[in-house]
């Protein structure tokens, strides 16, 4: 069968709610950022999916793709250096042990 | 696997399998600038910076345990996946029939530089103000 655009987006689906589990169920703080990172795989999945079935000759979801890549560069450099700060401090990365905001 | 083993060392070996897998799609979607873009990126820089941080913060009792919320947290994924697999794959999708460009590289510099010049410029302050915000946060006192 053909590769569809529906599969792409189901996959882009899925890779969404598996790095929704990732963000929401998992304690190490790397494991967080690595789940955030599967967010924004799978919705760059469904950029360039979309550009390319519903109007291939312009690249704007390949355009959007570039700059989710360069946005997701940024925040894991900032994300891991406040990782490294706080692990500095508190000698963990148990996000049920960081809870210095919470009330 | 990325999110369920228990070692975060494997996981992140893991997490660089799955950016090739996604590059590897951009390739059957006519992108390959981005699939290149992708490999550069996400493997040669974000991966390696998770794996410096890996090493760094290394817990080798722990390694990578759920949190308290992982029931619901199942619950609430399961519930996107099925929204939004259900919207997306029932929605009469305006597919073309015309062919994509053959290399992407052009057309993606055309769009960049013409149309989405600005937000280009604005993402390389942001990369910029990224640096120095790591910088200084990574600083000894």
């Amino acid at each position: 069968m053909a590769v569809s655009l529906q599969h792409y987006l189901v996959l882009s689906a899925l890779l969404f709610s598996l790095g929704i589990y990732g963000v929401l169920g998992r304690r190490n703080v790397i494991v967080l950022l690595m789940a955030v990172e599967i967010l924004l795989n799978a919705v760059n999945i469904a950029f360039v999916a979309l550009s390319r079935f519903v109007v291939p000759a312009v690249v704007t979801g390949q355009v959007f793709a570039v700059f989710v890549i360069t946005v997701a560069a940024a925040e894991v450099t900032v994300g891991l250096a406040i990782v490294m700060a706080v692990y500095r401090r508190r000698s963990t990365v148990d996000i049920e042990q960081i809870d210095l905001m919470r009330w | 696997m990325v999110l369920l083993l228990r070692d975060l060392f494997r996981a992140a070996l893991f997490l660089i399998t799955f950016f090739l897998g996604i590059a590897g799609l951009y390739i059957t979607l006519q992108a390959d600038f981005l699939a290149a873009v992708q490999v550069l990126i996400y493997v040669g820089a974000v991966a390696v910076l998770i794996l410096f941080a890996i090493f760094f913060t290394r817990q080798v009792q722990q390694g990578n345990p759920p949190n308290r919320f992982r029931w619901p947290a199942l619950v609430v994924a399961a519930l996107v996946f099925i929204a939004l697999a259900g919207v997306l794959a029932n929605t009469p999708w305006a597919i073309s029939q015309e062919a994509p460009p053959a290399y992407s590289t052009g057309a993606l510099a055309d769009a960049l530089f013409h149309q989405w010049v600005l937000p280009f410029e604005i993402a390389s302050v942001l990369l910029l103000a990224a640096l120095v915000g790591a910088i200084a946060l990574g600083k000894e006192e």
